[in-house]
């Protein structure tokens, strides 16, 4: 099983980014489950949301402790949150960031999401959208193909520009 | 047609399939995606509904039990605090013998405050005459949503039936979910006491000591006739459908020592402790309660049971437990776990099994038992 | 004109969506209330914002209670403080759905009975705590999550209701002018009796505008018309001094309407029929505000 554990805020679009990559890995032929971990709804605060990914069917509901991939989408969230917590030994991090982060691990991804968002003019009451590019970043680290990334994006909203930011974001990710 | 979709979109799904002529719909968290994805369909023209916005969940109640009355088909969904308010209409639906159909996203009942999943709200309207079944997937809340309508509409049973979900947990969690046609598997609703001015009669007057009990027997008969029901609905979707259910669920329980029985999604995590524990050496089985009205009959001679009740009865005790103790009159060992949606991993479930004190109750994170 | 009180009875950080209307309306309601209040909050947007156990970011007593029993909830409280001889201001502070719609009932009881207390409905015209569900206070056209078309149903005006309880004060308030807010707050609180204040909430997550614009919005509701500020006092109307101007001469609703995206694609014909709206009850204040 692939565990996957997404930090943002609420309103940045983390839970959707966790039912997107579902829906990917389940177009891939895999199994998949998505949940998120948040109370009553509001913009701002922190989240987590999860995503597992499996050959075979999923019975677990509980939290992804041990993650093997964790995304943090607002990188204001790295001094608040615990963001690496249980994360597994040979674990990857992606961060939403212009520039290298230094995090105190030793796969930290990075690539400009807000950047790209604003630059395909991505954005939705004033804010830059992140869990579509998200996705091209996630392919490119082979947790889902890129056909099925897109294919989910397009599934699910029908502004072309989603998909463009996607494919922005696989070829910018920074390894 | 194959799709990933959340518990609650599972639920819409199926209503659409039902297509109900009436929807009463209030919001409350964890269930508002049902109503407003049933908006969606509705506004779209998906089906012909009359979508009532209604002012609160005693409201939405009394309106499903007018328009079910009429003989339409009629669903809501609500949670906690919302199936709480609901309560005397509740008992007023069943009594009515009208087959209204009801999600019910299992949340914890405040104060304080707890939007998260507990089967507090459902089991404590065990009384009402509702059937109750309880889903630990997606696929399961779409399916048991299919077949609660026309279990409800067969002229054996017509009582109401509640379609639990755990918050959050199966509510909000994508899954895996195969959507079917259900072609003629659900007929068309015929209530026998339909209103009809063209033949006149009083509905729910007085009705003294002589005869008030003869209503409630007759209840109480259908709820057991529910059970014959219930197996006849599921061997039929089986076969259309391909996915058999039952009044319980097992895994690995043939040859099982011990059993560790609970409802919803903590029963399908248990899965995964009971394989950890049968690599140990302990020969332990999930046996998951999917029916709590009409309650299953089980034979449980010989076993041992850890019960893991996500729900209390203050003053009593877990009311699985003390379901299971009164019916199958055996000694277990009960855990309280998952309360407000406290997390309880595989890991936790299969620390419950090793730890097991037969006729001991056990509070899950709780130092000082009594 | 007395100073607003420097000290605060909210901290600055809560759990509020940014932009919110609400917790900055609290912060001036709390200054005029003073430290001897009691907030009771059924189910609401207050129920997040005033942050979750161990935490609370209100500096006095706050009551939680179910969804529809807040107006009855402040009666017995009333009674019971009043009967120890205690003259603790109880202030019902609750959203939209639960003053027009679930918590309506509650509401007329304890106003038929003229319950010491004040009951502010802080209303952004939706279920918040929910993520934006229609309610009764939902304007006509809208779009909230179970209206994805627009409402089909007219507004539901509080403000009758309650006036025909006869109540000795009632007003209205908005978030964008706290001073007059303040002002009302004080004034209820300094009259025995029941007192209602319907304060419109401008919401950046539900009126789909972006949140730094809060205020904005809210003059402009004023200075449309869509949104009246005046108060009652024993029955007898008097319009507030932001809304003298808009009342005579107010500008478009077009104007109020294009900053939000719930009214995002309305027909014409619906703002037509808003904008009649507001030129009758325009009609109606100056004709009753120039009688008095």
């Amino acid at each position: 099983m692939y565990e996957i554990r997404i930090h943002s805020r609420g309103g940045q679009g983390g839970v959707t980014a966790a039912r997107l990559i579902a829906l990917a890995a389940f177009r891939d032929g895999k199994h998949a489950t998505a949940t998120p971990f948040y109370g009553a709804e509001r913009r701002g605060a922190p989240i987590v949301a999860f995503a597992r990914i499996d050959e075979n069917p999923i019975r677990i509901y509980s939290q992804v402790m041990n993650p093997d991939l964790v995304v943090v989408l607002d990188r204001t969230l790295v001094p608040v949150v615990k963001v690496l917590k249980g994360l597994k030994p040979h674990g990857t991090v992606l961060v939403n960031s212009g520039h290298a982060v230094t995090l105190d691990h030793q796969r930290v991804h990075h690539v400009d999401l807000t950047g790209i968002a604003l630059a395909e003019d991505l954005v939705i009451a004033g804010e830059p959208v992140l869990d579509t590019p998200v996705l091209g970043a996630i392919a490119r680290l082979g947790v889902i193909s890129l056909a099925s990334a897109t294919s989910a994006i397009a599934e699910m909203f029908t502004d072309p520009r989603n998909v463009t930011a996607a494919e922005r974001a696989y070829r910018e990710l920074v390894l | 047609m194959k799709v990933i979709a959340t518990g609650n979109y599972a639920v819409a799904e199926a209503v659409k399939q039902a297509s109900p002529a009436v929807i009463a719909a209030y919001p409350i968290t964890p269930q508002t995606e049902i109503v407003e994805r049933i908006a969606q369909f509705v506004t779209h023209g998906d089906f012909p509904c009359d979508y009532i916005p209604v002012e609160s969940e005693h409201s939405a109640m009394a309106a499903c039990i007018g328009a079910a009355a009429t003989g339409a088909r009629t669903f809501t969904a609500t949670s906690s605090q919302g199936l709480l308010y609901m309560h005397e209409l509740l008992h007023w639906a069943a009594g009515a013998r009208l087959p209204v159909v009801m999600a019910n996203v299992n949340r914890a009942v405040g104060p304080p405050w707890n939007v998260w999943a507990d089967h507090t709200d459902a089991l404590s309207q065990r009384d009402t005459g509702w059937l109750q079944v309880y889903a630990a997937t997606a696929q399961e809340a779409y399916d048991a949503t299919l077949m609660a309508f026309r279990i409800a509409e067969d002229w054996r049973v017509l009582l109401p039936v509640m379609v639990n979900l755990d918050g959050f947990l199966l509510s909000h969690t994508m899954q895996d979910l195969e959507t079917v046609d259900p072609g003629s598997f659900i007929p068309p609703l015929h209530l026998p006491h339909a209103i009809d001015t063209g033949h006149p009669a009083a509905y729910a007057p007085l009705t003294g000591p002589k005869d008030y009990y003869r209503f409630r027997w007759d209840m109480e008969r259908s709820m057991r006739d529910a059970r014959g029901v219930i197996a006849e609905t599921e061997e039929d979707f089986a076969g259309r459908f391909g996915r058999r259910y039952g009044m319980t669920s097992e895994y690995r329980c043939e040859d099982a020592e011990v059993l560790v029985i609970a409802m919803g999604t903590l029963a399908k995590e248990a899965e995964v402790a009971v394989d950890r524990l049968r690599v140990e050496g302990t020969r332990a089985g999930v046996l998951r309660i999917r029916w709590f009205r009409p309650f299953p009959k089980l034979d449980l001679a010989g076993r041992e049971v850890v019960v893991i009740d996500r729900d209390y009865s203050f003053g009593f005790g877990g009311v699985l437990a003390h379901s299971l103790c009164s019916t199958a009159r055996i000694e277990l060992y009960s855990v309280i776990a998952g309360l407000g949606g406290q997390e309880v991993t595989h890991g936790d479930i299969a620390s419950f099994v090793r730890e097991r004190k037969d006729g001991e109750e056990h509070w899950f994170g709780v130092k000082d038992d009594v | 004109m007395a100073q607003i009180p420097k000290e605060e009875h909210i901290l600055a950080t809560t759990s509020a969506c940014p932009g919110c209307s609400s917790s900055l309306s609290l912060r001036y309601i709390l200054k005029a209330a003073g430290a001897d209040t009691v907030l009771v909050i059924p189910a609401s947007c207050t129920s997040v914002i005033q942050g979750m156990y161990p935490h609370t970011a209100v500096q006095v007593p706050v009551y939680n209670i179910a969804f529809a029993a807040a107006a009855s909830c402040a009666s017995g409280m009333t009674a019971a403080f009043r009967r120890a001889g205690r003259e603790t201001k109880v202030i019902v502070y609750a959203g939209d759905g639960g003053t027009v719609d679930i918590g309506l009932q509650a509401l007329s009881g304890a106003l038929e009975r003229e319950t010491d207390f004040l009951y502010i409905c802080f209303d952004n015209e939706a279920y918040g705590n929910t993520g934006m569900q229609r309610s009764g206070s939902t304007p006509l056209g809208a779009l909230t999550t179970t209206t994805p078309t627009g409402k089909v149903h007219p507004k539901k005006d509080i403000d009758r209701i309650v006036e025909a309880h006869h109540p000795p004060y009632q007003a209205t308030a908005i978030s964008a002018f706290p001073v007059d807010l303040y002002r009302k707050v004080e004034k209820a609180l300094g009259i025995r009796g029941p007192s209602f204040i319907h304060l419109l909430a401008p919401c950046p997550t539900g009126w789909r505008f972006p949140h730094g614009k809060t205020i904005e919005v809210g003059r402009i509701a004023v200075k449309t018309a869509a949104w009246i500020l005046w108060e009652r006092i024993h029955g007898v109307l008097s319009v507030s001094a932001p809304s003298k101007g808009p009342l005579a001469n107010p500008l478009p609703l077009e104007d109020y309407l294009g900053m939000q995206g719930r009214f995002r694609g309305i027909p014409p014909s619906l703002m037509e029929r808003l904008q009649g709206e507001i030129d009758t009850r325009r009609r109606e204040i100056l004709g009753e505000a120039g009688e008095s």
